[in-house]
């Protein structure tokens, strides 16, 4: 931390607060879209190995394959899901519904809910981790 | 309005206290908006691509439907990510010409892998 400027009262810190589900979905928001954007690089490189390179897609294709490659595909898989789902809680809240703590509780239980079910079924409508597909 | 405390300057500006107004906020809602259908599309995409082989994925790219749409995702998701990524060194880097660096190299990393998914679709789509 640079020196601060003047003696002005600083807004609690973070360990000041009881960690609740809200805060921690609002986090997880953002690790999310980081793992994303990281993820982004993962479809560039399938679209261009796909179009430039037979031996980089199978390279690439094996890596996928592999343990890593699958847990990682997994982890992308419920980023772009959760991110999905929370992101439609950011656009609703931006027309002023569901604000109330006790809705945002709600509706963060049910965000939760419907990203781990829908994860859940993309990942075995995709055939990913038994066989270790794609 | 009774009593304004603003500058009549600051007003007509519209850049408000975070100096840019409401530009990122609004593009990052457009493009999650945007972004809404398109990833239902990919990820049903991805469930039917996986485990196919690659004549089969090149076959599947030459639909100019799917060119077009894998495109607007792609450069959507870039659009987005980089905004969120300002966001983020706003936030959590302090040193500013560390965080003026990441800024740029973010702004300019987006375009170019932009420029080369979209070339690469195109490619496929009008050759291969």
């Amino acid at each position: 931390m640079p020196m601060t400027m003047n003696e002005r009262p600083l807004s609690p810190h973070l360990q000041i607060y009881k960690v609740e589900l809200p805060m921690m979905l609002s986090g997880l928001h953002r690790i999310t879209g980081i793992a994303l954007s990281v993820g982004s690089l993962l479809l560039i490189a399938w679209i261009e190995s796909a179009v430039y390179s037979a031996e980089a897609f199978a390279t690439l294709n094996r890596l996928l394959g592999s343990f890593i490659g699958q847990l990682m595909l997994f982890g992308w898989t419920f980023s772009l899901i959760y991110h999905s789902v929370n992101g439609v809680r950011h656009l609703i809240w931006d027309t002023g519904r569901l604000l109330e703590v006790k809705e945002i509780h709600t509706s963060g239980k049910i965000g939760l809910a419907v990203t781990i079910v829908l994860t859940v079924l993309v990942w075995i409508l995709g055939g990913g981790f038994p066989g270790g597909a794609l | 309005m009774k009593h304004r405390y603003r500058n009549p300057l600051s007003i007509a500006r519209g850049l408000g206290s975070s100096k840019d107004g409401l530009g990122h906020w609004w593009k990052q809602r457009l493009t999650a908006i945007a972004l809404v259908p398109l990833v239902v599309w990919f990820v049903v995409s991805m469930i039917a691509l996986a485990g196919q082989d690659r004549a089969h994925v090149l076959s599947w790219l030459h639909s100019p439907f799917h060119a077009v749409i894998l495109s607007l995702f792609l450069v959507m998701s870039l659009y987005h990510a980089n905004l969120g990524l300002q966001k983020i060194y706003e936030d959590y880097v302090q040193a500013r010409w560390l965080q003026l660096s990441s800024r740029i190299a973010t702004d300019f990393a987006a375009v170019l892998l932009a420029f080369a998914g979209v070339f690469a679709l195109l490619k496929q789509a009008f050759g291969g």
